[in-house]
């Protein structure tokens, strides 16, 4: 029995001492907030290894919804390097990471999690995607041939093509429709054009054009920035 | 004890306590020492993970994968390639037998253009490929100094034999085009493996005549922080003390000698103000933009990035020296890229207004020098000298030095105890090409390479280029090795010849394998236009592709120079394979035609890219084909509606796998349309 009580209080000594390391580790919140949002940064496109082109912003908000200075955002997320993991929120109640991705293509979840006073933790999860190199060699195939129908943004040098068409492409990020589509379906389609699944001519198909190994790429990177996510049929296993 | 007594014993007698310890501890020693061996063997890393992996498949797979699982030692042997590797000990479900595992090191890997086998792992990720415990294969040890490789920089594996441009590898190719772009190959030597030494391709300009250009004080700015002039600039910063400016501005006006174009004379304006209205015409009609960027109010860059940013220009250059820059740019400096634009006295007087109303008072508010002496400019001298000034600009009395930085071939190989890291630096290569790249002078006083600006993106790529020139490239067989394609030196000869190079038509146009990417490729534009078309378009130039904003200026060319330029573009930049017999006109009649249309608007959707009738298509991707019958030559569209790509390799226009009829009547109805260049619209 004492040593039952002696062993416990080593391990609650032990605890606290633990806790008290980790809360003088980071920086300390001056204020608290009811609530976390993401204010530009999620879902975006960057190769395996990469540093996201653009920081990661969340805001931390108070109960009133305006904005909260000084309360402690941390980042977590598998495979993740952000810069930096913790902040506290800047006078418009923002923190800016930066997120470089991991070595495993694919999607990655950030956790961005404040605190609340009395403790518990407010948390938001943002999605980033990782381009292997498949992925990656079909965004390059994607952005030279593709893009110009399938993407409704312009750039100087590119006009969208997209609002020209009747029926309008679906872009690649539209995973409501193509997730649908089954891998067979959207290769012949690429392959052979529109026509070949009773679809609109104007999408030519490109089986003299491209190399198979650069459209299974197209087909890779559409299922990889598909939003919502795609998710493969897959083996399914008993147990 | 007697001799008797001894004889007496028992031959076996009973051993001691004392004897039957040490024997004891001996043969224990002995076992332990003996089962070292097989126990390391047995409570190695790999079988562990070999053990959770055959316990992970019986889950999820049953018997089959497990029964045809040899326990062992895994190893990929290339002898040609020095290549042992025995990662797939431990990372044995490479090949994806096991569906669905998403952990390391059971993970499958990511498809490559590559069998596993066929390079081996280490060969793109670096480690030890040797090893067979996770620790020695993954990380630097006393005997193994190469950590895996950090997955942004992986694509240096590629470039160990891809000597040019890959597909897939992004950024590789930034990663080299930068070294050429940066001017990085002006000081170090870069020799890829095959031999081909990187080649700069960032155009700094000669200093020669620097004094008629702009003042010392734009220089002491410029030199003491390049990007402050403009955002966009590729000069590095020397982070020079004020003197050190103060006195290489004074030296390199000193150099400076009376160029040919000061022997020029250009008239200065009448009116000193001239309509700004119309002068930002005529720079949006000469397309300036399409090379030269201006910041805009709202601070973003709008056009090019192929010439210098004009933002801050009136701050810098000389009004005289503008007139007769513009009136012909060769003048001053023969390795121009600008063209030469024939302006009028007017057209130069309202560019020269719009370009030095361009200005920044801010820029050289601060700047106040001290009058030039001798010992100035000799201390300027000096430091042009000992900075390499001269590796990248063309100098009066500075010889270019050879050798000035570091050799950059094999630095993907460095061996560590060679380099010396910055105090508190991680001790590894990539991490030391990393830092060097992005703060060169952290590394101690009294170092040379200035600090370049770069985002982290291209750090990464120039590191992930440099990492590329390895030893294992270096030593790699011949016949595996994929050249770049080099930059031939073609030149259009004759007069001809002599005015596309004043027009530095290949700043653009690319032609028999030089020049630029800017605008087509020239090298088979005999075969595809009508004589027409083109004296038309070289009087003026109009867009064939509505949605495009970089377009082709209106040189002012004369009749005489462009009946020269298209006779010569007529009869020498002919397509092998095709003339005017390619197609019989006859078989290109009504009848075909009104097939072609259906084909064209129903059968391929080609007006989801091409625009035949401004009145209802209005595809964007393609050029403008109501004008083409007047333009094309049938025998060119034939054969380029059959295969595009094998005309224009890398067209965005598809293969349609058209049959002969296909093709000739697609060609008879695109041959019917002769609409007035720009439609109607």
């Amino acid at each position: 029995m004492k040593r039952s009580i002696v062993t416990l209080t080593l391990a609650a000594t032990a605890l606290f001492a633990g806790c008290k390391h980790a809360q003088v580790q980071g920086p300390h919140p001056t204020a608290y907030g009811a609530a976390i949002t993401e204010v530009s940064g999620s879902k975006q496109v960057a190769q395996v290894g990469a540093t996201l082109p653009q920081p990661v912003v969340v805001q931390v908000n108070g109960g009133d919804g305006n904005p909260v200075t000084g309360a402690l955002v941390r980042f977590r997320g598998q495979g993740l390097q952000f810069t930096p993991a913790e902040a506290l929120s800047d006078a418009s109640g923002q923190v800016t990471t930066n997120v470089q991705l991991g070595f495993q293509n694919g999607d990655y979840q950030i956790i961005a999690e404040t605190w609340k006073q009395d403790g518990t933790a407010n948390s938001l999860a943002l999605r980033e995607i990782a381009l292997g190199f498949e992925q990656t060699l079909g965004r390059q195939v994607n952005d030279q041939y593709c893009i110009r129908c399938h993407d409704s943004e312009s750039t100087p040098e590119r006009v969208s093509n997209l609002d020209n068409l009747t029926p309008a492409p679906h872009q690649f990020t539209d995973g409501a429709t193509l997730n649908r589509i089954s891998d067979t379906d959207l290769l012949n389609m690429i392959t052979r054009g529109g026509p070949a699944l009773g679809k609109s001519p104007q999408m030519p198909g490109y089986a003299s054009t491209l190399k198979p190994a650069e459209i299974k790429a197209v087909l890779s990177y559409m299922r990889a920035v598909a939003d919502p996510p795609y998710q493969s049929p897959g083996v399914k296993y008993g147990k | 004890m007697t001799d008797n007594e001894k004889q007496r014993r028992p031959l076996r007698s009973r051993p001691t306590l004392r004897e039957l310890i040490t024997f004891g501890v001996v043969s224990l020693a002995l076992f332990i020492s003996l089962a070292i061996a097989p126990a390391k063997n047995y409570f190695s890393d790999w079988r562990h993970y070999q053990k959770s992996y055959l316990s992970l498949a019986g889950q999820r797979q049953g018997g089959t994968l497990v029964r045809s699982f040899h326990t062992g030692i895994r190893q990929i042997w290339v002898p040609k390639l020095s290549v042992v590797d025995r990662c797939q000990s431990c990372h044995v479900n490479l090949d994806g037998a096991l569906v669905g595992a998403t952990q390391q090191p059971f993970r499958k890997h990511p498809p490559i253009p590559h069998q596993l086998d066929e390079f081996g792992c280490a060969f793109c990720h670096r480690g030890q490929g040797a090893a067979t415990s996770v620790e020695e294969a993954h990380y630097t040890t006393e005997a193994w100094e190469q950590p895996l490789l950090p997955a942004r920089y992986l694509e240096s594996g590629c470039g160990q034999c891809h000597l040019g441009t890959v597909q897939g590898a992004p950024r590789l190719n930034d990663g080299r085009k930068l070294l050429a772009t940066m001017g990085c190959v002006h000081c170090h030597n870069v020799v890829q493996p095959d031999g081909t030494q990187l080649q700069p391709d960032d155009d700094p300009p000669p200093l020669l005549h620097i004094a008629e250009k702009t003042s010392r004080e734009w220089i002491y700015a410029w030199i003491k922080n390049p990007q402050a002039y403009a955002a966009t600039a590729t000069m590095p910063n020397f982070q020079l003390s004020d003197q050190d400016a103060a006195d290489i501005s004074a030296f390199l006006i000193a150099q400076s000698t009376p160029s040919p174009a000061s022997r020029v004379a250009v008239k200065a304006p009448g009116n000193a103000n001239p309509d700004l209205t119309q002068a930002a015409t005529v720079y949006g009609s000469s397309f300036c933009a399409s090379c030269h960027a201006v910041q805009n109010e709202a601070g973003n860059l709008v056009g090019g990035n192929f010439g210098p940013e004009l933002t801050r220009v009136g701050s810098k250059v000389n009004a005289d020296w503008l007139r007769r820059w513009l009136n012909n740019p060769s003048d001053y400096e023969d390795s121009t890229r600008m063209p030469h634009y024939r302006f009028d006295e007017k057209q130069i007087a309202l560019l020269t207004g719009f370009l030095l109303n361009k200005k920044d008072n801010d820029l050289l508010a601060n700047v106040h020098l001290a009058p030039t002496d001798a010992d100035s400019v000799a201390r300027g001298k000096r430091l042009v000298t000992e900075s390499g000034c001269a590796a990248c600009h063309k100098i009066n009395g500075v010889t270019p030095p050879q050798n000035f930085a570091p050799d950059l071939t094999r630095v993907g190989s460095r061996a560590l105890a060679q380099v010396v890291f910055a105090p508190g630096m991680k001790h590894n290569l990539p991490d030391y090409v990393d830092a060097k790249i992005r703060n060169p002078r952290s590394f101690g006083p009294g170092l040379k390479m200035p600090k370049f600006t770069l985002t982290d993106a291209q750090v990464d790529s120039l590191t992930t280029a440099l990492l590329a020139q390895s030893d294992r490239a270096a030593s790699m067989p011949k016949e595996l090795l994929i050249s770049g394609g080099h930059e031939s030196n073609y030149h259009p000869g004759g007069d001809a010849g002599r005015l596309m190079e004043d027009l530095h038509c290949q700043s653009c146009h690319m032609i028999n394998g030089k020049g630029g990417d800017m605008a087509p490729d020239l090298s088979a534009e005999g075969s595809s236009v009508q004589r027409a078309w083109l004296l038309e378009f070289l009087n003026n130039p109009n867009t064939l592709r509505p949605a495009l904003i970089r377009r082709m200026p209106k040189f002012n060319l004369t009749q005489g120079e462009i009946n020269t330029i298209s006779d010569y573009i007529l009869s020498a930049y002919q397509a092998p394979g095709l003339d005017s017999h390619t197609i019989d006109p006859k078989a290109l009649g009504p009848d075909a035609a009104a097939h072609g249309k259906e084909l064209f608007y129903s059968r391929f959707g080609c007006n989801a890219c091409h625009i035949a009738d401004y009145k209802n298509d209005k595809g964007y991707v393609g050029p403008a084909l109501s004008g083409v019958g007047n333009r094309l030559t049938p025998a060119w569209t034939y054969k380029w509606l059959k295969d595009p790509n094998a005309l224009r390799p890398g067209t965005l226009m598809p293969n349609f796998a058209l049959k002969d009829d296909e093709a000739r009547d697609l060609t008879a109805f695109l041959m019917t349309l002769k609409a007035k260049q720009g439609g109607g619209k």
